[in-house]
């Protein structure tokens, strides 16, 4: 026999997700504002599968623009060579920077694929309604959560290259128009992972009981 | 006798959903540095950290001047064949907005310099009036904004980035890293560890009118 679970959604309640009061819906109206903070409450994050898909296939699209053109160009001596994210990661690799290299292909490469890879697989198990392993799932979507930001570090390196090395003819650094594209990947997967309601998962468990 | 020590601790539980599989249970009265998890995923759903507000606002109080440090003083400084570079934290955003990148000028911006400082001023309109028992209007609009921050604030990212900028440079020209490198270095501790002192349940207590 499958353990029944109460869930706030079938007694009625509401989770403040600012600050985590607990309230009674009087009935399903919409537009109920928590007592404590004047949220509106919402037994579920508004549209949140169809947001989610929206924020996270554009993503998808920015990403290859994020691949293909280059995030900076070094000009040395009048010389400009411009680097995609792979052929940076390359660079490294081919100066036996290793540890770099490493770093630079998990943060830019690694993190965004897996982010894209895992909201995608989150917003298909929903849709299926699927009731495997719903447990691990949420952990996979607090991975998604937290390790986005890391994306960063080629961005903030952009950053600070190109305000230091502004060596008139000797070296000069310039960013690319990939950077633009890759943040656009970073801070959309955020919004996308943000808008993901985790309980969806657990939705699919409840309507197996009915 | 066990009937009656349950209906004692049932009356010290209170009802809460978690935010992650909105799973209905009840949790007991935490005592100091006790966490409760939910049952069913797992979720961290509260914390009593027992902190008090004065340690809170010292490490903030920290944070805030080792943030202003580490914004007016020197990063890196570059020499080649007798020329100096000097580059501070805002001089990079600068730079992205002379060369037309204003997207990622906007971005840098916000990550590295706007959310952290909102965020550490953000705690001082909570804290301080809490401190002297009373509440700035708009309290608890800006600890939920302090909230939303969070994830935008990446100081720990910008300090990794600045290590790879120094190892690639390194071979190019000698870098020299100033005090603001270290005053960045020392705010993500104090920072992290601001955030880490907050118990959000106590604070959302407190900020609830008491009339
Ligand atoms: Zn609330
Ligand atoms: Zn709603
Ligand atoms: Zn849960």
């Amino acid at each position: 026999m499958k353990k029944l679970y109460n869930t706030a959604a079938h007694k009625g309640y509401l989770l403040c997700h600012t600050c985590h009061l607990l309230s009674k819906a009087a009935t399903h109206v919409h537009s109920i504002h928590c007592p404590r903070c004047g949220t509106r409450l919402h037994s579920r994050k508004p549209n949140s599968l169809s947001r989610t898909w929206a924020l996270t296939l554009t993503a998808y699209i920015l990403y290859i623009p994020a691949n293909l053109l280059p995030i900076m160009t070094v000009t040395m001596s009048g010389k400009g060579e411009p680097d995609t994210i792979f052929s940076g990661v390359k660079e490294l690799v081919l100066g036996g920077m290793w540890p770099l290299a490493l770093l630079i292909f998990f943060a830019s490469i690694t993190v965004p694929v897996l982010k894209l890879l895992i909201l995608t697989y989150l917003l298909l198990s929903v849709q299926f309604k699927s009731s495997w392993r719903p447990k691990e799932r949420t952990i996979l979507y607090r991975i998604t959560e937290t390790v986005g930001r890391w994306s960063m570090i080629d961005i903030f390196v952009i950053a600070i290259l190109v305000a230091l090395v502004k060596l008139g003819a000797l070296a000069t650094i310039e960013a690319g128009a990939g950077a633009v594209a890759f943040g656009g990947v970073v801070v959309i997967t955020m919004f996308a992972a943000m808008s993901f309601d985790p309980r969806l998962i657990w939705d699919a468990l409840e309507n197996d009981h009915e | 006798m066990s009937q009656m020590i349950k209906a004692q601790a049932e009356s010290r539980t209170h009802l809460t959903a978690c935010h992650d599989c909105d799973l209905l249970f009840h949790i007991p009265h935490l005592k100091k540095g006790e966490q409760a998890h939910c049952p069913r995923c797992g979720a961290l759903v509260m914390e009593r950290k027992g902190n008090s507000l004065d340690y809170s606002l010292a490490l903030a109080l920290t944070s805030l001047i080792l943030f202003v440090m580490a914004n007016f003083n020197v990063l890196l400084r570059m020499n080649v064949g007798g020329r100096t570079q000097e580059e501070n934290i805002i001089s990079g955003v600068n730079e992205l907005f002379v060369q037309g990148y204003w997207e990622i000028a906007v971005l840098v911006f916000i990550v590295s310099i706007l959310a952290p400082l909102l965020k550490i001023l953000c705690l001082f309109y909570v804290l301080i009036p809490l401190r002297l028992n009373t509440r700035f209007p708009y309290a608890k609009e800006v600890f939920s904004f302090y909230e939303t921050l969070s994830p935008w604030s990446m100081t720990e990212v910008y300090m990794l980035g600045i290590l790879v900028a120094l190892v690639k440079l390194a071979d190019l020209a000698t870098i020299n890293v100033g005090i603001a490198l270290y005053s960045f270095a020392a705010l993500i501790p104090f920072m992290a560890a601001t955030d880490a002192s907050l118990d959000d349940h106590e604070i959302w207590e407190s900020l609830e009118p008491t009339d």
